[in-house]
């Protein structure tokens, strides 16, 4: 089983509901919890461990000076302008390339090899006696977050509960993370912002193919445009959190409702109930 | 002109109240841009009257003709994108995992695969009581965010006439949008809130933007909900030598102004008090006037 949690919106507490719900079902069971939010990866903040490092690495092109003629068929391939063909040298710009391999393939000296290059790492740690935690991580500069994303899924492979932890918007890295979930969770708050980019949120899930469940947080108890919009489309909400300072002041510290608050372990139990009630989720 | 990027690495800590209240309040010729084009919510706020709306094309996508097709599956061989797959005993593109490479329609020995332009967004231009608008909507589950960052800029170029401010609204994130965000800026206003994945976030932010060579300013949002962290937050700006431009106290009114769909600043507020000292400090600071 793997549930995405996701949100257009950023900020709206995605990684807070990934972080108490894993913490919370992994109270009876193994779980596994993966942080695709490469770029502001969180999750480490709530469950403090030594992690061990794997390196994320892409194939860049590297060009051999003695067989290259300097005939330009590299530089008019790539698409991404990763490879400059000057009257003296080829430049290549790694963080542009998307190693399609095109270059190797088009360069009719055999004068282009590729050679990886990191752009970031994913950290695996044991915070809890049954959670897995898998970060990755994007290097500073680097723009191939689902890169990142893909080396992290990979590695939870085979773990029986997997939850996945998107960044926020809607564009490849979001599709990345979703793929291959069973369900998704859509994070939103109860403001125009929050509604606005719910809808686009769960366009992706719909276009992933993925049934979809929301969580309202920090209500304060105006809800009534979010509900009618999920009525609207068939999301079912499945938890709502009010806006409270003191649920506020744990989660900013670092800390965990579901451990540190009465009554939010059950909360969240909860929440993974109605997870396995969306429709075609426990089948 | 000054052109000033307001970003947060970590989502939802008030960039577009903080944008719209600056624009609001800046009393000097501007134009605006909404570089979140994932989720682009400044107009939101501002009610615009649409001026103009084009398509945007991204890159390219790749198309398999199935009549030329013979089914040798040499393209999906070469996929690193795994974007050609079996669909009804035929290979098809996925479009949500084609990167426009092209290699499939060089490998392909019967000349099926093409290459077209296909259509990930659109782009506009608005008027609004406090300067031209230029923002974009990425259609959901499309890729290029990035790009479509970089002519939403341009877009906004076009409109700046004589203005001398122009204010753009970021993306979280340290990625593809939110480079393409900062780069050409001449200073960033990074929006951060007392808690500790905050902090982590501005951490990375400014990494990155200290790439750009852009003046790098902090404004603390909610200050108040967290005064111990506050500290560090301001601990750690003074030890990399980050201007505080305001702290913005926790205020129920900010909420109620984005539910109003209006600027906070349009009434009186302990957060839009705070808002026009932030404004006076960080204009002093860009030289604005």
């Amino acid at each position: 089983m793997k549930i995405a949690i996701a949100s257009g919106k950023g900020g709206t507490g995605k990684s807070t509901v990934a972080a108490n719900l894993a913490c919370t079902l992994s109270r009876s069971r193994e779980v596994a919890l993966v942080d695709c939010d490469v770029e502001e990866p969180n999750l480490h903040l709530f469950f403090p461990a030594p992690a061990t490092d794997v390196p994320v690495t892409n194939l860049v092109p590297e060009i051999d000076a003695e067989r290259c003629t300097l005939c330009g068929e590299c530089g008019k391939f790539c698409r991404f302008g990763a490879l400059a063909v000057l009257k003296d040298s080829v430049l290549v710009f790694p963080h542009l390339c998307h190693s399609c391999g095109g270059c190797v393939l088009v360069c009719p000296q055999g004068a282009v090899r590729e050679v990886p290059r990191t752009i970031g790492r994913v950290a695996c740690s044991r915070p809890l006696s049954r959670l897995t935690l898998i970060s990755g991580v994007l290097n500073e500069g680097e723009v191939q977050a689902p890169a990142v994303i893909k080396v992290a899924k990979a590695l939870a492979e085979g773990h029986p509960l997997i939850l996945y932890d998107a960044s926020p918007g809607i564009a490849c890295p979001v599709i990345e993370t979703l793929e291959g979930s069973d369900a998704c969770v859509l994070v939103t708050e109860s403001t125009p912002f929050g509604l606005h980019d719910l809808r686009l949120a769960a366009e992706v899930a719909e276009r992933v193919g993925i049934s979809a469940g929301v969580v309202i947080n920090r209500s304060d108890g105006e809800d009534a445009a979010t509900i009618g919009f999920c009525r609207e489309h068939g999301l079912p909400i499945l938890m709502t959190i009010p806006f409270s300072r003191e649920i506020a002041a744990v989660q900013n510290r670092g800390g965990l409702v579901c451990r540190d608050l009465p009554g939010w372990e059950e909360r969240f139990a909860g929440l993974f109930r109605a997870v396995l009630d969306l429709p075609g989720v426990r089948a | 002109m000054i052109r000033l990027a307001v970003v947060s690495g970590k989502g939802g800590t008030g960039k577009t109240m903080m944008a719209a209240a600056l624009a609001d309040i800046s009393a000097v010729p501007q134009v605006l841009v909404d570089c979140d084009v994932d989720a682009a919510n400044l107009e939101l706020l501002f009610k615009p009257r649409r001026l103009t709306t084009e398509e945007f094309r991204g890159l390219e996508a790749a198309r398999i003709d199935p009549e030329r097709c013979r089914d040798c599956g040499i393209c999906a061989d070469h996929c690193r994108f795994g974007a050609i797959v079996r669909r009804d005993d035929a290979w098809t593109v996925d479009l949500l995992h084609c990167e426009d490479c092209g290699v499939c329609a060089y490998v392909c020995p019967m000349g099926a695969v093409r290459l077209e332009p296909r259509v990930c967004g659109e782009i506009s231009t608005s008027a609004t009581g406090r300067g031209n608008l230029a923002h974009a909507r990425l259609f959901p589950g499309s890729g290029n965010s990035g790009l479509l960052v970089t002519e939403v800029k341009k877009r906004a170029m076009n409109l700046a006439g004589d203005a001398d401010l122009l204010l753009a609204d970021g993306p979280p994130g340290i990625g593809c949008p939110l480079i393409a965000t900062v780069s050409g800026m001449d200073a960033v206003l990074i929006v951060t809130e007392p808690g500790v994945s905050a902090l982590h976030d501005l951490g990375r932010l400014v990494t990155v933007c200290r790439r750009f060579g852009v003046r790098i300013f902090v404004a603390i949002n909610r200050f108040d909900l967290a005064e111990d962290i506050c500290e560090r937050i301001e601990d750690y700006c003074g030890k990399e030598g980050l201007t505080v431009v305001g702290k913005i106290p926790f205020d129920p009114g900010v909420i109620e102004a984005v539910r109003n769909g209006r600027p906070v600043t349009r009434r009186d507020s302990p957060a839009a008090g705070a808002l026009r000292t932030l404004r006076d400090t960080l204009f002093a600071e860009l030289g604005l006037r």
